[in-house]
């Protein structure tokens, strides 16, 4: 159980780092962060204590397996995780060009 | 035959996508041309669909030999349909749009491809049977959708786009952190199972902080209030078919239709659901409208009245009545298409004024007739002037508000409604019929541009057709019966396969 309740602390600290950090950088990593918590949550979902690797072959009996399917979804969210951060990463340069800061609350042109 | 044609619904667009990438170095127009041909097919495919499911009700693919639960099964029922009728219609005429309004850019085939990307995800959403991979699909658009906004490479644009990917970002967390829990609950993920599962095992608490988890998410992708701050941002500096997609399409399918499909049709509508809901969009109403008010640039005036619509439209979902979830799919085809009728005719006018800002801008209708009566017909469905079709679906909602026993939240939408009428007449007025500031025409729209326009025209002008009894009955009833259907959604799927 306090395996999970860490997990979701792990959630809400990336949420507090996007919430309350004021750096373009440190968002980006807050967003990480939340993106390997739900990513480590999904995988947890599917872990069996001592099980084993769900490989079936024809002598072996279903016993004690891990769930695979939380590790397949793993692998897909650890791409779109990447897309995200690069497109992130990519938009954040191109801020640093325009506005020459990374600070947040000078980044404020758009209002009302 | 059909197990083609549903895989190609996000196939096709996909492979496009990257088609215009190869080509779109070399061949300029490949770009525009490869768009709207594709979207053109995927428009006519999903009136193949919403022919199909008129008789047979729902429409269910599956991979190979797996048979649902396992295995990732492709679903199509009316409401999808529908959906993706709209959206490919919206789709079609964007990108039409598009190949003369992106002209002065650079580097047009990046556009059109993530426009493509755009439209793979929008449908992969739309027909999915698999929450997962519902996910993955609107992750696809959502992020087709942030590279969109900077396309114009204004400052502006990379801060609006930063602020929408990071929003959005936070969103899908909590939609997949809903996701897995449902996943650790149930061992499926494919809906209808998952539905049947729910429902056997009662309502318990995971139940309650999962539909909290997919409120904020679903909400965030359909800009509703506490969460609608990137939408006028992200949609002032880019180019003016973003908002025109994301408007008519992306708040729709991302936001509206994935929070009603899990909501209705997976976990199953509660008091305690449908009372948050009914406060998210009298608050978001409210709150667009008066936001709203003093706004001097026409982008974000119709941003903010994007969001107060929307609010209508949560409103139709939240009392759930077959009356109201009725007004709630007709308000989702009027706003569409009044919409992105009004940020298209927003982009024309800008370049023909140079500028968005209402205050220096006068006299449309002296320069362009086309361009006047676009922005006055748009601007009237979104009002709810009578004949048109916005009055109708306004009227509806109201209607079933108080049909339901919801006084308070109907006499709202009434008010709110007037107040609609009230800024966009403050306005709008001296911008459509003030003096031409030096008297002469401006630059002359360009056809695929004009025509674009004058279709959303004519969809919007006869939209109230629609009303007429059997014609509400074949398209709008359907989409609404199976919303209503609630979690007989499940037996609708398994009853198909067998």
């Amino acid at each position: 159980m306090s395996i999970y309740i860490l997990c979701l602390a792990l959630f809400a600290l990336g949420l507090y780092c996007v919430v309350r950090k004021r750096n373009v950088i440190k968002i980006i990593i807050g967003i990480g962060i939340m993106d390997y918590s739900v990513n480590l949550f999904f995988v947890l979902t599917g872990y069996r204590r001592s099980g084993r690797s769900p490989i079936f072959a024809a002598d072996q009996a279903i016993t004690n397996m891990v769930d695979p399917l939380p590790q397949a979804i793993v692998l897909v969210l650890i791409v779109i995780g990447l897309a995200v951060t690069l497109t992130l990463v990519a938009i954040a340069i191109r801020i640093y060009e325009k506005y020459g800061t990374f600070d947040i609350t000078k980044i404020n042109r758009l209002r009302g | 035959m059909q197990t083609f044609l549903m895989y190609s619904v996000f196939i096709l667009p996909l492979a496009c996508a990257f088609l215009i990438a190869l080509l779109g170095k070399k061949a300029r127009v490949a770009g525009g041309v490869i768009a709207s041909l594709a979207s053109a097919a995927l428009f006519t495919i999903s009136l193949n669909f919403a022919v199909l499911t008129i008789s047979q009700k729902i429409l269910i693919c599956r991979t190979e030999r797996w048979i649902p639960p396992y295995g990732i099964s492709l679903v199509a029922d009316q409401f999808s349909v529908f959906m993706m009728a709209l959206a490919n219609l919206i789709t079609f005429i964007v990108s039409v749009y598009s190949v003369a309004y992106v002209r002065p850019y650079t580097d047009k085939w990046k556009y059109f491809s993530l426009l493509m990307l755009m439209a793979a995800g929008v449908n992969g959403v739309l027909v999915t049977g698999d929450l997962f991979n519902l996910f993955v699909f609107l992750e696809i658009a959502s992020i087709a959708a942030y590279c969109m906004v900077t396309y114009t490479l204004h400052p502006e644009s990379f801060e609006a786009a930063f602020k929408y990917a990071v929003m959005s970002t936070v969103a899908s967390c909590f939609i997949l952190l809903g996701i897995a829990f449902l996943y650790a609950h149930t061992s499926t993920l494919n809906m209808a199972d998952m539905a049947a599962v729910l429902a056997a095992g009662g309502h318990s608490k995971l139940t309650l902080f999962v539909s909290v988890l997919f409120v904020m998410g679903f909400g965030m992708k359909a800009a509703a209030v506490p969460f609608h701050a990137w939408l006028p941002d992200a949609y002032t500096k880019s180019p003016a078919t973003l908002p025109a997609m994301s408007s008519g399409v992306l708040l729709k399918v991302l936001g509206i239709y994935a929070l009603s499909r899990v909501f209705f049709n997976v976990m199953g509508m509660t008091g305690a659901v449908s009372t948050v809901l009914t406060a998210i969009a009298v608050l978001t109403m409210v709150a667009g409208s008066l936001m709203a008010f003093g706004q001097t640039n026409m982008r974000r005036l119709f941003g903010y009245s994007s969001i107060s619509q929307i609010g209508y439209i949560i409103l139709g979902l939240a009392v759930g009545t077959p009356l109201a979830l009725l007004g709630s799919v007709f308000h989702i085809f009027n706003h569409s298409v009044a919409k992105s009728l009004l940020f298209l005719n927003a982009g024309a006018v800008e370049d023909s004024y140079g500028t968005g800002d209402l205050r220096k801008i006068s006299g449309i209708f002296c320069r362009s007739k086309l361009q006047g009566s676009s922005q006055l017909l748009g601007a009237m469905s979104i009002c709810g002037i009578p004949p048109l079709a916005g009055f109708w679906s306004k009227a509806i909602i109201i209607f079933a508000c108080i049909q339901a026993g919801r006084y308070a939240a109907g006499f709202i939408a009434a008010a709110v409604s007037i107040f609609t009428l009230a800024y966009y007449l403050k306005a709008l007025t001296p911008a459509l019929f003030g003096e031409a500031p030096d008297g002469q025409s401006g630059p002359r729209v360009a056809l695929p541009s004009g025509a674009a326009m004058a279709a959303l025209s004519a969809l919007v002008l006869f939209g109230g057709v629609l009303m007429l009894p059997g014609v509400t009955s074949a398209i709008f009833n359907g989409a609404a019966a199976v919303l209503s259907d609630g979690i007989g959604y499940a037996y609708a799927v398994f009853g198909a396969l067998r």
